[in-house]
């Protein structure tokens, strides 16, 4: 009993210590000016192997989902007679909701678990021991690069699912279930708010791009330096990005959509 | 041959959570020379490589390299002083998304402003002291263990350091990769001056080519001198180390219950 | 080579984004980039607003011609006061025009639809519309027919 207690008192000190250490990882990481000379290639390199090479998965599912929605709302609006109405259903959707939070679960799990296993690997092969023995601080060559590039694609992938979605969406409806369609598209421009809904969508993906390679970061570049260590950060990196993903959705939904 | 030491550990205290890894070493590396820091497994030979990098800072005692006393360093000014050290890890390390031209290249291009025609020069020079000069377009994935180390060692002095470490160099080798690692340290002590410090178990090879070695063990050392007078050394321990005995002051058997209780034999014990 | 490659690719990626983001922005939220200061404002009374709603369309003949900005209640009146944003572009709106709450569809998004008058002068900024009609309640509607009005 008392062992269970104190099993798990330590694993809240342990949590809390991992926090405090993400805390330092993270202002060493983007503290300091980097230097254009050598940061943009890095920076470059980054961009292509965690944005770039997302972008596949990003297009299909947002495809995909569009044409759900698409059908599902359909199917759902015509028992009100609203058909009219899906294309802004669809638009609002994607734009607020999913655009932003399936990205950043398809981010997590795809670029997120690389770029852990990444800098996992080079701290088991002792890579990182050896950049700081030849005077490169690692945080600045390995880690920061690959945070500014997970930083800045998010919120791309995030508007490009939205937009693929509603395309697949305008698919559905108006190819295939008969929506006219000046309706779909007029209907949407009125229901559609830039500044609430779009921008609103966008600093959502902003957040979660954020954590979410914070978190990918640091799970690597903290974890035990053998294999069984790196695939444990992995599945860390996938399932705190979600949960962290999804309990700051509903955050800021309460705060940009709810009228605090 | 006695000049003033490069490294000096000084009644060095570390721990690493409850389990105490140097309880109070003292120990003087001289210039340009080469040691050989040796002991069983574990007992701490790469924290001790660590500590002279200053990846690790003591629990109390200095260790002073090259005059400046490593644990009190800045950030700034200890990048500064590694450059003068050179590493050589016991996987090799390099950069495995580079090629092998790049990976030398790498301390040069971070630390230097040198034109591209001098790097060159210089990473093709080293790559043919460690006689691998026609690897450089490789990358890292493609070369055995044995050529991966002699690409990290030409990477580790590229910059011309004064200190050169070698984790495990001879770990894991076969006889020729063995020979040839031999060969490359002792004619790069010789030809650059360098202090070489050399942390392995492989008690033949190691005092073959040092010429001072100390024995670590239990956090402290057990035994220090030139490989002579290691052989003549009184303890059992030192003795037990350097011939391979399997069991003497290091035992044979972990702890175990007695075993009358185990295999049933006579009587057993309420 | 490889880095010339990887750098355009990125940047082919980054603009990408920001079509995308022009697109939402323009196509899906009908962002408009004329700037702010091209309508004038005009009010009108109902008595019923309905489902109008701001950023609801307003249009002449069925060309959009401005945007609902806001809906408050008259505290006198206790009549819905709807004020309404008209493009500088059509200036010429007859004074006694009046102001209608129109259905799309059957059961679709209400609207504002202007029955053009006769007038010689035409609405400027701050005027009120003369005449309104109110949004077509459903029930009333049944209600009306079931007693036979």
């Amino acid at each position: 009993m008392m062992g269970a207690i104190a099993r798990l008192g330590r694993s809240g000190l342990t949590a809390i210590g991992a926090l405090g250490r993400s805390g330092t990882f993270l202002w060493r990481t983007l503290g300091g000016v980097p230097n254009p000379r050598v940061g943009t290639p890095l920076l470059m390199r980054q961009l292509y192997s965690i944005g770039v090479l997302s972008l596949i998965i990003v297009v299909v599912s947002g495809l995909f989902i569009g044409m759900v929605l698409g059908l599902q709302g359909y199917t759902i609006l015509s028992d009100y007679g609203s058909e009219q109405a899906i294309g802004q259903m669809v638009a609002l959707t994607l734009v607020r909701e999913l655009g932003p939070v399936v990205t950043a679960l398809l981010f997590a799990g795809r670029a997120g678990s690389a770029l852990t296993a990444e800098i996992g690997l080079m701290k088991a092969t002792e890579q990182l021991s050896s950049m700081e023995m030849m005077g490169v601080d690692p945080l600045r060559r390995v880690v920061a690069p690959r945070f500014w590039a997970g930083f800045i694609s998010m919120p791309l992938l995030a508007v490009i699912f939205s937009v693929v979605g509603i395309w697949g969406g305008m698919l559905v409806a108006v190819e295939w279930l008969g929506v006219f369609q000046g309706a779909f598209w007029s209907n949407m421009q009125s229901a559609v708010s830039f500044t609430e809904d779009v921008m609103n969508g966008v600093i959502k993906s902003v957040v979660f791009g954020f954590v979410c390679t914070w978190i990918a970061v640091f799970q690597g570049y903290d974890c035990v330096p053998t294999s069984a260590g790196i695939s444990s950060a992995t599945t860390k990196t996938v399932v705190y990005s979600s949960l962290a993903v999804l309990g700051l959705d509903f955050v800021l939904t309460a705060v940009m959509f709810g009228g605090f | 041959m006695a000049s003033s030491p490069y490294i000096s550990f000084d009644n060095v205290r570390f721990s690493r959570g409850a389990h105490t890894i140097f309880d109070g070493v003292s120990l003087d590396i001289p210039k340009g020379l080469i040691t050989a820091i040796m002991g069983p497994s574990g007992t701490g030979k790469t924290t001790l490589l660590k500590l002279i990098g200053g990846q690790l800072k003591p629990s109390s005692g200095s260790v002073i390299v090259a005059g400046h006393d490593v644990s009190t360093l800045g950030r700034k000014a200890l990048y500064d002083l590694r450059e003068n050290m050179g590493m050589l890890f016991q996987s090799g390390a390099l950069f495995t998304d580079i090629s092998v031209f790049e990976n030398v290249a790498f301390p040069l291009r971070v630390h230097t402003r040198l034109p591209e025609e001098m790097i060159r020069d210089i990473v093709l020079m080293k790559l043919e002291a460690v006689g691998l000069r026609g690897t450089r377009t490789m990358m890292p994935s493609e070369l055995s263990g044995g050529m991966t180390r002699r690409v990290a060692l030409a990477r580790s002095i590229v910059m011309d350091p004064e200190l050169i470490m070698y984790d495990e160099p001879f770990a894991g080798q076969d006889p020729i990769a063995m020979g040839v690692l031999v060969k490359m340290i002792r004619d790069l002590n010789s030809t650059m001056g360098l202090t070489s410090v050399l942390v392995s178990h492989d008690v033949p090879e190691s005092l073959s080519i040092c010429h001072f070695a100390c024995i670590i063990s239990d956090g402290r050392i057990i035994g220090q001198g030139t490989p002579d007078e290691l052989r003549e050394h009184p303890s059992e321990r030192v003795q037990q180390f350097l011939t391979g005995q399997p069991d003497g002051p290091v035992p044979f058997h972990y702890p175990a219950p007695d075993s009358s209780g185990d295999w049933g034999l006579g009587e057993v014990s309420e | 080579m490889a880095q010339r490659t990887t750098e355009i690719i990125v940047g082919l990626f980054m603009v990408a984004g920001f079509v995308a983001l022009l697109f939402l922005a323009l196509q899906v939220s009908g962002l408009s980039l004329k700037p702010a200061g091209d309508t004038y404002t005009v009010y009108a009374d109902f008595n019923d607003a309905g489902g109008l709603s701001p950023r609801g369309k307003v249009s002449m003949a069925g060309v959009s011609i401005g945007r609902i900005r806001e809906i408050t209640l008259n505290p006198k009146t206790f009549q819905a006061r709807v004020a309404i944003d008209i493009d500088a572009a059509y200036s010429s709106i007859p004074a006694d025009s009046s102001a209608v709450i129109r259905t799309s569809g059957l059961l679709g998004d209400q609207y504002i639809d202007i029955s053009v008058g006769a007038d010689m002068e035409a609405l400027s900024d701050g005027d009120d519309f003369y005449e309104t009609q109110f949004a077509m309640n459903l029930e009333r509607l049944i209600t009306n027919f079931a007693s036979g009005r």
